[in-house]
């Protein structure tokens, strides 16, 4: 995603301020005209999801009522058209939240696998509750539905990285570790492999032929 | 055109229709509650699940397209089991508040509980409760009620033409919602009320007021507007408790405009219910025999061409006849049912009708405006305007009233006349998409005919639609959009001082008479009237004339009295008497009547029947209800050579909400004056949007 560029200027400090009017930065408003070129003219408005993302990523991971406000305009449809929009999905905060989304994944396997336990983590850690921001205002926690890394489960989604295979205490670690500023290294915390059975590899134990590329070392 | 099954009865639909239209077809009833055959179908309630044979579940009716050979079962125990269940799950976080909802005893979902619900919850947990939202003073809302048919997002969108209330959150979390506290803007936003299938959206001035079982339901027509919408007026015992709107497929199809639905507490307001008579320089109560004498004697002391009458926008087409036979009576032709200066109704009765019919709007391609506003001279007609151009791609081209929002697109060509006769010369671009059109239609408002130059102005219009195709075989698309309810009778019935002698209202108010009778006549600047003018109030509002008057007669709103309303396409309609009206008011008709006897002219009509006969006498094209009789294409005689006015066209109707004696007295228009001027200054200043 061609995101990365604007995560690196997002004010990674407190919550970002309501505001009264919004408008793209420079370097965003050609991200925007970039957008808008990959729809036809009159299906301008799927351009919706996409602008939504950058303001909120310009306004420190929410969207105030003025950036909703600009992204109807620029697309010509109604507020009301961009409010149903934006609220439907999970991806984008309509009120002021702490700019680290915490999201603990709440669906079944991870259910199995414990992560009530890592929701009670997230929440003495942050020491706040799900749907709330931390009292110092950097972080936000959310239960979230299953996002897909099953196989590693328990697992917290972390702004743009999964920290997988949690227990309390990890979790616990995971999280002050970004308290202090630090950034854990995402992936298993068990230390395995990708999504490797735990015990270590059950299969594909002949070294592959010479003539096959080899697997990528990252694996999944 | 597919053929179907239903339960075992072949039915024919025609192309296009919905497996539950074809099962009404087959006379079965299936209970719904997202789908309205006027909107979009959204298919979201699944209340109409049949069974459909090769189809391993259930299908939703309304969203499922009728074709050729399907075998549909409305009555088998798997219908019947997905309709309980769906039922269940509406039920679940819907109160049971049933005994304090107003929409109990009409509710949807009342209904179809009854008949399909479970009669136990199963269910213990606490229910969603949602936090009510604010719309303006017309709709209330209860939206714990919701059940999220997005019935009044669909209204709005695509019948009002205002994208104002949406769906917010998702699944259990969703809620109806317009996100800014702000009111509708719509004029047709009341119709939310009756689409809503359970008591989410209320009417707000109705709220608790009455159950409906309690109401005596009378069938009318709404006055607030030319259109003639069909209403049906509930009281209770002698008041009105809300009016609602009823169907005419050719008219309103079942929408109402919001000042005929809520003008109505204006009817207990102000009202005139005793005779008065000035004395020592006031206004006294009188009885109505020293009231009809003083009248009369004024009227006899006075020689008949220095007496004039003018009638109001609500005067109903009987009492109409009654001014007319006292008129020819006294020998007075200073007799003008034109309040607004309008020139027509002279020549052709074609040149003052809605010719093509309000239903016409639906066949045709092209529309000229000229000095109209029809989304606030007659609402529910602009709806249709915008049902059509939503159904083809519609050039509209406007002369005059620029700039205001009718819900669909308008290209402004011009301000008034210049650009009119530029439009006939074809030296506009609009003139090609105009001649290129089937069926092109010219409405023309009032706007363009109240004015001095009103009659030239007239013989325009109707050369650029005989020019430009409007008339044709089986096709008369020129139309005069009027919005007095009273006006097209009046014209029919002739009330307009002759060409040659006779003053019309300006000519009456500028020092021609010494005598005016003012039938509830209440749009007039009465300011510059003399004050030896001696002025006769027949109405049933102390509004803008009243307090001017000499003498005071108390007549009847039209919800207290029998009467004829034609509408602007010349349909001839009744309204019916709803409740009494208040004190020693009397229908107007007959007050009339009794004061020709006073005068010793007497108009020999006593009963309601012998005046309408008299009516279908003088205008025989009136003497059926409901029906049209069309008028043949003529064009005026040319007016000679009036000369044109540069000034621009603009619409009559400044504030929407207060156009007659009613809406002015009501306190819920007033509020949506008020608010709709707030909403101006706030736009004016730049802090909105
Ligand atoms: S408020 Fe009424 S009409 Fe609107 S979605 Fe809810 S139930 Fe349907
Ligand atoms: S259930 Fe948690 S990632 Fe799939
Ligand atoms: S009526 Fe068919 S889904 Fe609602």
């Amino acid at each position: 995603m061609s995101s990365a560029v604007h995560i690196a200027t997002r004010p990674y400090g407190a919550m970002a301020p309501d505001v009264e009017t919004f408008a793209f930065s420079p370097e965003n408003q050609e991200e925007v005209a970039r957008i808008l070129a990959r729809y036809p003219a009159e299906r301008q408005q799927s351009a919706m999801l996409p602008l939504l993302l950058l303001a909120q990523e310009q306004h420190g991971g929410w969207l105030p009522q003025a950036a909703m406000d600009h992204v109807a305009e620029l697309l010509n449809v109604a507020k009301i058209r961009v409010y149903e929009v934006a609220t439907f999905y999970d991806m984008y905060n309509t009120r002021p939240v702490g700019p680290i989304q915490v999201r603990v994944c709440t669906t079944t396997p991870c259910w199995l696998c414990g992560s009530d336990d890592i929701v009670r983590a997230a929440k003495d850690e942050l020491e706040c509750d799900i749907g709330e921001s931390s009292p110092d205002g950097r972080f936000f926690l959310r239960e979230f539905e299953c996002l897909g890394a099953c196989a590693n489960a328990p697992v917290l989604w972390v702004d743009q990285d999964f920290y997988e295979d949690l227990d309390y205490e990890k979790a616990r670690a995971v999280l002050a570790a970004l308290k202090r500023g630090e950034t854990p290294k995402p992936g298993s915390q068990t230390g395995r492999q990708a999504s490797m059975p735990v015990g270590g590899k059950t299969t594909l134990f002949e070294t592959a032929p010479e003539s096959r590329p080899a697997n990528d070392e990252a694996g999944a | 055109m597919p053929k179907l099954t239903v339960d075992g009865v072949e039915v024919e639909v025609p192309v296009g229709s919905t497996v539950l239209q074809a099962c009404e077809a087959a006379g079965r009833e299936i209970p719904i509650f997202c789908f309205h055959p006027r909107l979009n179908i959204a298919g979201s309630c699944r209340m109409c699940l049949v069974e459909m044979e090769k189809s391993p579940k259930p299908v939703a009716s309304c969203a499922m397209p009728a074709a050729d050979g399907m075998v549909i079962k409305t009555d088998t125990p798997l219908v019947h089991k997905a309709r309980r269940g769906v039922l269940e799950f509406l039920l679940i976080n819907h109160p049971l508040d049933c005994p304090i909802c107003d929409q109990g005893g009409e509710c949807d979902l009342q209904d179809i509980t009854l008949f399909y619900g479970p009669d136990q919850s199963r269910y213990t947990e606490n229910k969603r409760p949602v936090v009510d939202k604010y719309l303006g003073p017309l709709v209330s809302t209860h939206m714990t009620r919701c059940i999220h048919c997005t019935r009044c997002i669909r209204f709005l969108d695509e019948v009002a033409g205002v994208e104002e209330l949406g769906a917010v959150q998702r699944g259990e979390h969703m809620e109806i919602t317009n996100w800014i506290e702000a009111s509708l803007t719509s004029e047709l936003q009341g119709n939310i009320i009756d689409l809503c299938p359970v008591g989410a959206l209320n009417s707000k001035p109705y709220e608790y007021k009455a159950r409906t079982w309690e109401l005596r339901k009378t069938e009318s027509i709404d006055v607030s507007d030319a259109v003639g919408s069909n209403i049906r007026v509930d009281a209770r015992g002698n008041e009105v408790m809300r009016i609602v709107p009823r169907l005419h497929e050719g008219i309103n199809e079942e929408w109402l405009s919001d000042k005929g639905r809520f003008l109505y507490d204006g009817l207990k307001k102000r009202r005139l219910d005793r005779p008065m008579v000035r004395r020592d320089g006031q206004l006294q109560p009188a009885d109505w025999r020293i009231a009809l004498d003083a009248a009369a004697a004024r009227l006899k002391g006075t020689a008949p061409e220095r007496i004039g009458f003018v009638i109001g926008d609500l005067v109903d087409a009987e009492t109409m006849v009654l001014v007319r036979e006292l008129a020819a009576r006294i020998g007075t032709p200073n007799v003008d049912c034109r309040q607004d200066g309008s020139r027509l109704g002279y020549g052709p009765r074609a040149s003052w009708l809605f010719n093509s019919t309000i239903e016409g709007i639906e066949r045709a391609d092209a529309f000229l405006l000229v000095g109209t506003n029809p989304r606030h001279e007659a609402a529910v007609l602009n709806a249709r305007i915008r049902k059509r151009s939503r159904q083809i791609p519609m050039p509209v081209g406007r002369i005059g009233a620029a700039g205001i929002d009718l819900t669909y697109e308008v290209q402004d060509l011009g301000a008034g006349v210049q650009t009119l006769s530029d439009l006939l010369a074809g030296g506009i671009g609009f003139a090609k998409e105009l001649r290129a059109a089937q069926n092109p239609m010219v409405i023309l408002g009032s706007g363009a005919t109240a004015r001095a130059d009103g009659l030239a102005v007239l013989d325009l219009a109707m050369r650029v639609a005989d020019e430009f195709g409007a008339i044709s075989e089986g096709w008369n698309g020129f139309n005069v959009l009027h919005h007095a309810a009273s006006r097209v009778a009046g014209l029919d019935l002739g009330l307009v001082p002759g060409q040659g002698g006779g003053l019309d209202v300006a000519g009456m108010l500028a020092g021609g008479v010494d005598v005016l009778f003012l039938i509830g006549a209440d749009e007039l600047d009465l300011s510059g009237l003399s004050p030896d003018v001696h002025v006769i109030y027949q109405g049933h509002h102390g509004d803008r004339s009243a307090p001017r008057a000499d003498v005071i007669l108390p007549g009847a709103a039209w919800t207290e009295k029998h009467g004829t309303y034609v509408n602007t396409e010349g349909r001839p309609q009744r309204a019916k008497l709803a409740v009494m009206p208040p004190g020693e008011a009397r229908e107007d008709w007959k007050i009339l009547r009794a004061l020709s006897d006073v005068l010793g002219v007497t108009v020999k009509l006593d009963t309601l029947g012998a005046v309408r006969a008299r009516l279908a006498e003088l205008a025989p094209f009136l003497a059926t209800p409901d029906v049209i009789v069309p008028a043949a294409w003529e064009r005026a005689a040319g007016p000679g050579d009036l000369g044109f006015d540069r000034a621009p066209f603009v619409s009559p109707i400044t504030e929407y909400y207060q156009t007659n004696a009613i809406a002015r007295a009501s306190g819920v228009m007033a509020e949506c004056t008020k608010l709709r001027l707030a909403e101006h200054s706030i736009k004016a200043t730049g802090t909105h949007g």
